[in-house]
């Protein structure tokens, strides 16, 4: 298991070398920092002595890959590439193009990410699964057929309505919360209310048919009549045997997710004002700046990795037939 | 008739190519009768067949928004002498022409569907001289009745109606022509014929077909009708009438939902099917190629590309002449980088039934006869692989048409010259607050987009059933329409 672990973990490696060349070279070598300058500093009328200073104060001013100036490791070492991509294993990120420190503004703002996203996460799982095995139990009827409908329906409107429509109906229409804005503490509750309802309500439609799906998969399975032919009642059937084993795809289909959570929803946390890693993301592209872009990719992308190594771990927990080694 | 010159997109382009491919494909599955069983599967859904009549309206508008011409200039005396036509830098598709009126009926700023009067108060002038603060009339909307607050219902009452019956008449010809031409084809009476229609007792669902059709004539007329004379869904900040809007980002999302899979589609088929064929090196090398691409989020790659882009873009201004070709441009980019980040699940599943395929009998005859990889690839993986390509383009369309709107939110999106769906949302958004709302192009966005993604939603679900085996055993066939 141990050894299952590291090497998966090594494994994981070349593909973060692989995210940070492709970042490199999109952000230095395709758009090289004399654009991004010139970008910050208006495109017209840029000195070339502006540009060269903008440059020098954030750290810009060294060669791509191979400094010929310095001496012995520093040729490597007092690159951009050392400076602003290697570093980044080290969770080093740098200044943002406001000065301020990347890394704390990442540590500061995913925990309001996290109160966000831990309950979408849970609640969501719960009342996706039993809206799922409500419409598996009552298959072929009215009730499974209007229920398919409208989870079509569901998934079919854009997430932006989602928020539009909660932020509408119950913060303005109807005055039960904020409509937008965050607290620390205790007082962050009313706040959060709203963001967690449509997180919940924009994920019924795909998530419910995804696990009817699955359900439906597991009903139709030898053991699954075996049982029945025993005399076993439906109910039983479907709960003991049947969820158990549907679980499996579920559970190793949501763990992948679990490390992602800390980077927040992009549009949830933008329309309701909340200072997590979402609106960090949407205000480091909205104003170009290239170092929080480029930080949370590779956030993005370990975090996504740690997920596919968890998902390969819970195989082992819920299905023992799984054997790692 | 005026002369124009057309002026050929890169979107066009490949939007025509991609109707020339389907038409192709239509054609070759037409004689093979493998091909065609599943095609009669989807032929019998009606729930299947009624979205795709609304999938039809859609591609047909976005068809006619994809020809694109500049029209000449008014002549000047200087260019009459040199017998010489100038054409103007705007760049205008069949559709602008056809619903001219909506494209150039622009008004001062926002005002409600089917207003007579500006949403904003102005300082108007009155014809006595004085000045008052009022709500100005609207220049075109409504603006042939004399009391718009006596007259306006009954008008619109009677404009509807109008609408209705020639929405009416239309869809009772069609319905004519159909049945005529299937009487002829089964060589029944006409009033039999017409009586299975209505009883559903054809292999087509044209009962279903016919009232969907009927619907969207119906709609359509009726809103055509009163358009010209109001502003059925309000206008824009700026002026702009938000139906004309709405119709143009049909074409844009449109060229998302489906450029996209055609950009990417070479390369998911050619790299998934080698590194099932190969495996080895091959196997390990686009393995890590997808696994690199598709562990970066989505939106944060498409966003560096797109910000980079951007920063090319504004750096090189002097690439593009028109701000239509650089608008195409970005929104081509944007389908190739959404391709790239699709491309990979299309890429894993391929290589997965590749690994499957390449031990069966078949393919184990073929090698034993001699034949080399590109022949096994190209005549033996590839037809038997190509359920699942089109059910990924089939279901992949209305995510793309909803990412759009997302990206569009973020600032990745289209050129915010572009006219689509995100962008209506995105400007309308900062004005929900105002009292009272501005909610019409929210709505109006809305309607639009749930009715094509909810089309194709349906439409894919039905072509998953019928060209994919394994589903239909594994799981009961899911009895949406009985």
């Amino acid at each position: 298991m141990t050894r299952y672990l590291i090497r998966r973990i090594l494994y994981a490696v070349p593909i973060l070398i692989g995210v940070n060349l492709i970042t490199f070279v999109l952000f230095f070598i395709v758009n090289p920092p004399d654009n991004m300058a010139r970008i910050h500093l208006g495109v017209k009328r840029v000195t070339p002595d502006a540009i060269a200073q903008w440059k020098h104060d954030h750290g810009y001013d060294k060669p791509m890959l191979w400094n010929a100036s310095a001496s012995q490791t520093a040729k490597l070492t007092d690159t951009i590439f050392f400076d602003k991509s290697v570093a980044l294993f080290a969770f080093e990120f740098g200044p943002a193009d406001d000065g301020r420190d990347i890394g704390y503004d990442i540590g500061q703002r995913m925990w309001p990410s996290l109160a966000i996203q831990i309950p979408v996460f849970l609640i969501g799982i719960v009342l996706y699964v039993t809206f799922a095995l409500t419409l598996a139990f009552f298959r072929g009827t009215y009730l499974d057929l209007w229920g398919v409908v409208l989870c079509v329906i569901l998934l079919s409107i854009s997430s932006l309505f989602y928020v539009i429509g909660g932020q509408y109906l119950i913060g303005k229409l109807l005055n039960l919360t904020p409509i937008s804005g965050y607290d620390t503490g205790v007082s962050a509750t009313k706040f959060l209310l709203l963001p967690v309802l449509v997180g919940v309500a924009s994920g019924i439609g795909a998530s419910t048919r995804l696990y009817r799906t699955i359900f439906l998969e597991e009903i139709g399975k030898d053991y699954m009549r075996t049982a029945r032919a025993k005399g076993l009642s439906d109910v039983r059937v479907l709960f003991r045997h049947g969820l158990k084993n549907a679980l499996i795809p579920i559970l190793t289909g949501v763990v992948v997710i679990i490390p992602s959570l800390f980077l927040g929803s992009l549009i949830l946390e933008s329309f309701f004002g909340v200072p997590g890693l979402g609106s960090y993301t949407i205000d480091g592209i909205r104003s170009q700046d290239f170092a929080i872009v480029r930080a949370m990719v590779f956030l993005g992308s370990l975090l996504y990795i740690a997920g596919l190594i968890l998902t390969d771990l819970s195989y082992t927990l819920v299905d023992p037939r799984v054997r790692l080694e | 008739m005026t002369s124009f010159k057309l002026v050929l997109l890169w979107t066009d382009t490949l939007l025509f190519v991609l109707v020339g491919v389907t038409i192709a494909g239509a054609l070759y599955a037409r004689q093979r009768e493998h091909l065609r069983a599943p095609w009669r599967a989807v032929r019998r859904r009606p729930l299947g067949m009624a979205a795709l009549v609304v999938l039809a309206g859609y591609v047909a508008v976005g068809l006619l928004d994809s020809i694109h011409f500049r029209l000449p200039l008014p002549k000047t005396d200087n260019a009459a002498a040199m017998d010489r036509l100038d054409y103007s830098t705007e760049v205008v598709s069949l559709l602008d022409m056809l619903v001219r009126p909506l494209k150039e009926r622009v008004e001062k700023t926002y005002s409600a569907p089917f207003a007579t009067h500006l949403y904003a108060k102005e300082t108007v002038e009155r014809p006595d001289g004085t000045e008052t603060r009022g709500f100005p009339r609207l220049r075109y909307g409504g603006a042939h009745l004399a009391d718009p607050m006596a007259d306006r219902g009954a008008d619109i009452a009677a404009t509807a109606r109008l609408g209705s019956i020639q929405g009416l008449l239309v869809w009772v010809l069609m319905i004519v022509l159909l049945v005529t031409w299937q009487a002829r084809r089964h060589n029944l009476a006409w009033g039999e014929l017409l009586r299975r229609v209505v009883l559903g007792r054809l292999d087509t669902p044209w009962r279903e077909i016919l009232a969907t059709l009927g619907v969207l004539l119906l709609c359509g007329f009726v809103v055509g009708n009163l358009a010209a004379k109001y502003h059925v869904l309000g206008t824009d900040k700026v002026g702009p009438d938000v139906l004309y809007l709405s119709l143009k980002s049909i074409r844009t999302g449109i060229v998302i939902g489906t450029l996209t899979t055609l950009i990417m589609l070479p390369f998911a088929i050619m790299l998934g099917i080698m590194a099932g064929y190969f495996r080895g090196w091959a196997d390990d090398v686009i393995q890590y190629l997808y696994t690199t691409l598709s562990s970066i989020p989505a939106v944060l790659l498409i966003a560096a590309a797109i910000l980079t882009l951007q920063a090319h873009m504004a750096v090189h201004p002097e690439v593009f002449d028109t701000a239509a070709l650089r608008a195409d441009a970005r929104l081509l980019f944007l389908c190739a980088i959404l391709g790239v980040t699709s491309w990979t699940s299309l890429c894993r599943l391929l290589r997965g039934e590749t690994l499957k395929l390449r031990e069966t009998e078949f393919i184990q005859a073929a090698k034993a006869y001699g034949a080399g990889a590109s022949t096994i690839i190209l005549r033996h993986l590839l037809p038997n692989v190509m359920h699942i390509v089109l059910i990924t383009v089939v279901l992949d369309f209305s995510g793309l048409v909803l990412a759009e709107a997302v990206l569009s939110y973020v600032g990745v999106g289209v050129d915010p010259t572009t006219i689509s769906w995100g962008t209506m949302i995105n400007s309308a958004r900062l004005e929900m607050a105002r009292e009272p709302m501005v909610w019409w192009s929210l709505f109006a966005a809305f309607t639009f987009m749930f009715a094509l993604v909810l089309a194709a939603n349906l439409f894919s679900d039905v072509v998953r059933d019928a060209f994919d085996p394994r589903l239909k055993s594994a799981v009961e066939p899911p009895a949406i329409e009985s």
